[in-house]
């Protein structure tokens, strides 16, 4: 017999793993609506691509290893959704396939499942595809907004152009009409799901505002344009889809500042000093190595305990 | 069983299967991950390694009862560097490019695990013969585990195996994994799938068992 022992107090909650994959889903909409009307019909076909793999996966894999099936919590839909709006729209189908299997098979399921990956599963295989094929990972396309006459036309993202002293508008920066990720391009449609994740408490606001907050401050120490610095690239995105993963983030409040802190300075450092125009997706990662160290220094208060009082 | 003799087959399954240094012992994971970049790097360090195995386990199972216990590591070092030295002049004269390849790994197979584990757990305490062929079992199954690891890396990171094209012209490799990154990725794919595989054979071996009792 399999008991399962908790502390107190014991309460149940309506709140289920499903409900609060649904609720990101719903957060992520807005964002990708506006990368498939941006980007077109290649955008929603690797959108397509990539969650369907990413379930196929998640499937599979349970099956072959004998284990319940739990598809239908949503995860690995939502792990599938976030690859597919982490790639640039002209990537290949087979960019979407390999990114969206490693990162539930490998990343995921290879450590346990929900609940036991140490990196974000998305983040790592964004990492992996990005060493992989850096060419296909960094050629994006200029959003044509369905028009009708023109054909795609490739470009550097803003933050490579930034550095040849022609930056983006910010207006463009904000809207999505600039160069990107099929998913971080509107940076008003990822503030929209950041509202929703907000009112229904998916995630609380320690870790994104911390995160916009700490790359701003460092930029602006740096002598870079701090507004510029956290509209461009995938600040936002990550700072409101990624880096608030449950299984990868601190679990005090304190800590989660600490944690998204951490990230705001490593991309700042990366995009200053590193070989990278970019490192959202680095800083994520190596803070999300660090959380285990945070939880341990900062451990959750237990219920009804109180620290000793000092001895005299 | 310091002097029991052991069957050339059973030395060599032991090497190969059972207690593969690679995928069982975990022991040389240093030039694992370095050189099995390309099927040919590994198939060379593996009988660079394989040589020198047999050689100083043959050298030092000779001197074993010469050896003082106290000095016993030294004594064996000075052994396998001599193996070591020789192997490096003899790849430098008549394989300059697989010299060129493995770079400072020859040199370094002299601190190389396997070589010293098998000099004090077997070679000390078995007759000249038997640690000849432990060394050639042991070295096999390194061999085999480099090439294994080389061509899949080789395959998937640059489509080819043994420099020979597999995957056509068309194909896209994946660089990340002929990259330190995915020389730790796969060798712990390979890692577990060992595992799975021998806990599969074990499970069978123990049911039959069953039935016959």
């Amino acid at each position: 017999m399999n008991l399962r022992i908790s502390t107190a107090p014991h309460i149940h909650h309506p709140v289920t793993t499903q409900r609060l994959m649904l609720y990101v889903i719903m957060a992520l909409l807005p964002t990708t609506a506006v990368g498939i009307y941006a980007f077109g019909l290649p955008a929603a076909i690797l959108l397509a691509i990539s969650c369907a793999t990413a379930v196929l996966c998640e499937f599979v894999w349970q099956k072959i290893a004998k284990q319940p099936v739990r598809v239908n919590d949503l995860s690995a839909l939502v792990t599938g959704l976030i690859v597919g709006l982490n790639l640039p729209a002209n990537a290949p189908w087979w960019i979407a396939l390999i990114g969206s299997a490693f990162a539930v098979l490998i990343v995921k399921q290879l450590f346990g499942g929900l609940g036991d990956n140490f990196l974000n599963p998305a983040m790592a295989a964004r990492a992996v595809l990005l060493a992989s094929w850096p060419v296909h990972m960094t050629s994006y396309v200029v959003p044509t907004f369905f028009d009708a006459g023109v054909d795609a036309v490739t470009a550097a993202t803003p933050l490579a152009t930034a550095a040849q002293n022609a930056p983006a508008q910010l207006m463009d920066l904000f809207m999505g009409n600039i160069p990107g990720c099929i998913g971080e391009v509107s940076k008003l449609a990822i503030l929209l799901g950041l509202v929703i994740l907000l009112v229904t408490r998916t995630v609380t606001w320690h870790i994104p505002f911390t995160m916009v907050a700490s790359v701003f401050v460092f930029s602006w120490v740096m002598g870079a344009d701090p507004v510029y610095a956290i509209l461009s690239g995938g600040v936002l995105f990550g700072a409101v889809f990624m880096a608030t993963d449950y299984v990868t983030s601190p679990m005090t409040p304190v800590g989660q500042m600490i944690y998204a802190a951490g990230i705001g300075l490593i991309i700042v450092l990366i995009r200053n000093f590193g070989a990278y125009p970019e490192g959202v997706t680095y800083g994520i990662l190596l803070m999300n190595i660090a959380t285990p160290l945070i939880d341990r220094f900062l451990p959750r208060k237990l219920y009804g305990y109180q620290k000793e009082a000092k001895q005299a | 069983m310091s002097e029991e003799r052991m069957s050339l087959g059973k030395v060599m399954k032991n090497g190969i299967i059972t207690e593969n240094p690679t995928f069982r012992l975990v022991l040389g994971t240093c030039p694992t991950l370095a050189v099995t970049t390309s099927a040919i790097n590994g198939l060379g360090m593996g009988a660079a390694a394989t040589f020198v195995l047999i050689c100083s386990n043959f050298v030092i199972s000779l001197l074993r009862n010469f050896i003082p216990d106290k000095v016993r590591i030294p004594a064996f070092i000075v052994v396998i560097c001599t193996f070591v030295t020789m192997v490096q002049l003899l790849m430098q004269a008549f394989i300059p490019s697989l010299y060129d390849a493995l770079g400072i790994f020859i040199p370094l197979i002299v601190v190389n695990c396997i070589i010293l584990a098998r000099a004090e757990a077997f070679a000390s305490k078995n007759t000249p013969v038997a640690s000849a062929a432990d060394g050639l079992g042991m070295g096999l199954g390194f061999t085999i585990a480099l090439v294994i690891l080389g061509s899949i890396r080789e395959l998937i990171g640059n489509g080819s195996i043994f420099g020979a094209n597999i995957l056509g012209a068309s194909y896209e490799p994946m660089l990340l994994i002929v990259l330190a990154a995915g020389g730790f990725l796969s060798y712990g794919l390979m890692l577990g799938l060992f595992n799975l595989i021998t806990k599969k054979l074990e499970n069978k071996k123990s049911r039959k068992e069953a039935e016959e009792a």
